[in-house]
């Protein structure tokens, strides 16, 4: 199987695309001449022309919008915003449109966009440029929500966002484009709503949201090497659709849950998901459900303080070992 | 007033008589609509157009059968010139099943898409990158079909007014945005919100050249968005074209109007659009008064029927509340939507079979509208003075707060 980096699995993804369907374009800021912010887009100007691959000015609420209205008239746009920050700027396109159109409109309409952006901390580009906003967008009904985390997810997961009829944010992680790792040839499009269990185990369940799946993984080696917990870690990879099942299975099976995201806590997608497993399973849990959460700020840039507001390992084990507490 | 349009000749005699006859069934529709929401049959906001018909109908009547229209949230006329169904527009006014987006849009969010009336829209600007995504598919498909974008004179100052502009110019779009200068954004009149007040001029900068007209006059509206639809579809440029009227009527219902005098409104009433093209069409001896009363006895029972045919259509079945959130396909399945409201497991694309504590819910939730209505009811009937009676945006949270 080839090895890819995350950028270049999105770049194959997106080729494969363009190539297989007349309807599908790109456009976003700097795409086309620059090949991308984070060269995700390189050599699709060259090979498929202006008229797919589309250099925009920083426009951003127009140039989603503008994605809607195309969608709306049958075509289906991937735009790319340079980060989730910038998404922020439309926010009414992608709120007030994007996700509510078909509903407002009565089924009559359906608006297959995919905005890609990349998120979260790391390369200390400060509280302008590194938050983690999937909680935002993953509480919008009408948006699906897809935070990959390997090069094989990230192709499979994009190419299952371009042929899906419903408008996709796609939250790439800012510090994984380099990332290498195996991605099959012909990839078929991945299902939305398929957890991936990336380890297996008995004793806890840590369910890793983006880059965190890679952070909940190390600490499952930890937990296993230092405490003798076999945690079994799921990384569920579309927040909507969420496939709950397999985490409230595991859960069943583990009595104990820890959720490890980037983002706040307030209002973040471990506070969601703690929730739906008390409902789901609150007579198999042993403790209550723990959170790993970025820390309650903007994202610093000093170095230090940036590394100190993210989430690391330790914290997982920690959040594992609390599970434990009482025994 | 300065405009760039000299007077237009009439149409054929025929044509005439159409645009008369849409021009009353608009403004008759609108008058009823407003006895509607004064009987609580019409919730939330209602925005109504009269005054403003000649822009519509002048503008409407020069698009062709394949392009798309986009509108703001004043858009009854808009749907009716375009040739929805009366019914089906009152039915959404209804919020009935019936209703043109099922009762899930309302007055503000009416749709047609085999009309390709492709919406109206309840933000200020926001149709503005909608219309320039439409007319990108337009040109991408190499079609001949072209955009009108219909906005009002506050949409002017949205920051996507400036985007879209420049990038409906970029691209070569066939797009004509529309000024619709009813010269108050709400509340504020034009010199008060706008630093440029001819509008015209507003995305010249841009790229997208600006023209005039008078909005009160049928005719030279026609002429101007013909001309301008032309430019854009031919030449691949895109349009704007300012029509400048006046709503007789406040900004929507809660609208105490204390922002002008009755003087002003009762000076631009006697510009009235349908009164001075019916006196054109009398004096040119190609209708007669009493076949331009016809038209009009036509347009009212049209409205009437409209209206019994609203009131007749049933409410949305509760069970519809999570239909069309999602586009459900086949490589999809898990969890779209979540009812946390119910203690049952379920999906939420299979709310319809989410169990009976679900359902019993969700119907102890409507129960809620029932009471509502009444209250509503009671509050419209016009007791106090009209100031005290309905403030926009506070109306539905006083009505609240006097509940609890």
């Amino acid at each position: 199987m080839p090895e890819l980096r995350y950028r270049e699995a999105l770049g194959e993804a997106l080729r494969e695309e363009l190539a297989a369907d007349g309807s599908v374009f790109l456009m976003g800021e700097d795409v086309g001449v620059f090949q991308g912010a984070f060269k995700v887009t390189k050599g699709l100007l060259e090979e498929f022309g202006e008229r797919r691959v589309r250099d925009t000015p920083i426009s951003e609420n127009t140039i989603v919008g503008m994605g809607v209205g195309a969608a709306m008239a049958g075509l289906r746009p991937v735009v790319e915003l340079m980060t989730v920050n910038f998404s922020l700027l439309a926010l009414d396109q992608i709120v007030n449109s994007a996700a509510a159109i078909r509903y407002m409109f009565g089924g009559q309409v359906k608006v297959p966009l995919v905005i890609r952006m990349p998120g979260g901390a790391g390369h200390q580009l400060g509280p302008t440029h590194s938050h983690s906003l999937e909680a935002l967008y993953l509480h919008v009904p009408g948006l699906l929500v897809a935070v990959p985390s390997t090069p094989a997810d990230a192709k499979g997961l994009l190419k299952a966002a371009i042929r899906d009829d419903n408008p996709v944010v796609f939250i790439e992680h800012e510090t994984l484009y380099g990332m290498r790792g195996e991605v099959p040839a012909d990839a078929e499009p991945m299902r939305f709503g398929e957890a991936a269990i990336r380890r297996a185990g008995d004793d806890v369940t840590i369910v890793g949201i983006s880059r965190m799946a890679i952070t909940a993984d190390r600490a499952a080696e930890r937990l296993a090497a230092d405490h003798r917990l076999e945690a079994e870690v799921i990384d569920p990879r579309t927040l909507r659709p969420l496939d709950l099942d397999t985490i409230v299975a595991s859960v069943r099976k583990t009595n104990r849950a820890v959720i490890v995201e980037e983002g706040w806590p307030h209002g973040g997608v471990g506070a969601n998901l703690a929730a739906l497993i008390q409902e789901q399973a609150f007579d198999h849990l042993d403790a209550p459900v723990e959170r790993v959460t970025g820390a309650d700020v903007p994202m610093p840039y000093s170095k230090p303080l940036e590394q100190a507001a993210i989430p690391h390992e330790e914290h997982v084990v920690r959040a594992v070992l609390a599970t434990y507490r009482d025994l | 007033m300065a405009t760039d349009a000299v007077a237009a000749a009439l149409p054929d005699e025929d044509t005439c008589a159409a645009v008369y006859a849409k021009m009353l069934l608009i403004r008759r529709f609108e008058e009823r609509a407003a006895e509607m929401y004064a009987q609580a049959k019409i919730g939330g906001f209602l925005h109504l157009c009269i005054g403003e018909e000649a822009t519509i109908v002048g503008a409407t009547q020069a698009l062709r059968e394949g392009d798309y229209l986009l509108s703001t949230y004043r858009e009854h006329g808009q749907a009716l010139a375009r040739g929805t169904d009366p019914n089906a527009v009152m039915a959404e006014l209804f919020g009935r099943v019936d209703g043109c987006s099922k009762g899930r849009g309302g007055s503000m969010h009416l749709f047609d898409a085999e009309r390709r009336f492709f919406g109206g829209y309840g933000i200020v600007g926001g149709n503005l990158p909608l219309a320039a995504g439409v007319a990108l598919a337009c040109d991408y498909e190499r079609s001949d079909d072209a955009v009108l974008c219909m906005m009002g004179d506050g949409a002017t100052n949205q920051g996507t007014f400036g985007e879209t502009m420049n990038l409906a110019a970029l691209w070569k779009l066939p797009v004509v945005f529309m000024v619709i200068n009813n010269q108050f954004g709400m509340g504020t009149a034009l010199e008060r919100h706008s630093a440029v007040t001819d509008l015209s001029r507003k995305s010249e900068g841009f790229g997208v050249p600006g023209a005039r007209c008078d909005g009160m006059d049928v005719l030279e509206v026609h002429a101007s968005v013909r001309a301008a639809l032309e430019r854009a579809r031919e030449q691949r440029a895109p349009q704007l074209v300012e029509a400048v009227t006046y709503r007789f009527r406040g900004h929507s219902m809660a609208d105490p109007e204390e922002y002008r005098t009755p003087e002003e409104v009762e000076e631009w009433r006697r510009r009235d659009p349908i009164a001075v093209f019916g006196e054109r069409v009398r004096e040119a001896g190609l209708r007669s008064q009493q076949e331009l009363d016809e038209l009009d006895r036509e347009a009212t029972a049209r409205v009437e029927q409209a209206v019994a045919f609203a009131d007749a259509s049933p409410l949305p079945e509760l069970d519809s509340l999570y239909d069309d959130v999602y586009v459900l396909g086949d490589q999809l399945r898990g969890w779209y939507s979540v009812d946390a409201r119910s203690p049952e497991v379920h999906r939420g694309e299979e709310e319809r079979e989410s169990g009976p504590v679900a359902h019993e819910l969700a119907e102890a939730g409507a129960a809620h509208a029932e009471r509502d209505e009444t209250r509503a009811r009671r509050h419209r009937r016009g007791e106090g003075s009209p100031s005290e009676r309905d403030h926009e945006e506070g109306d539905a949270v006083a009505e609240d707060d006097d509940d609890a």
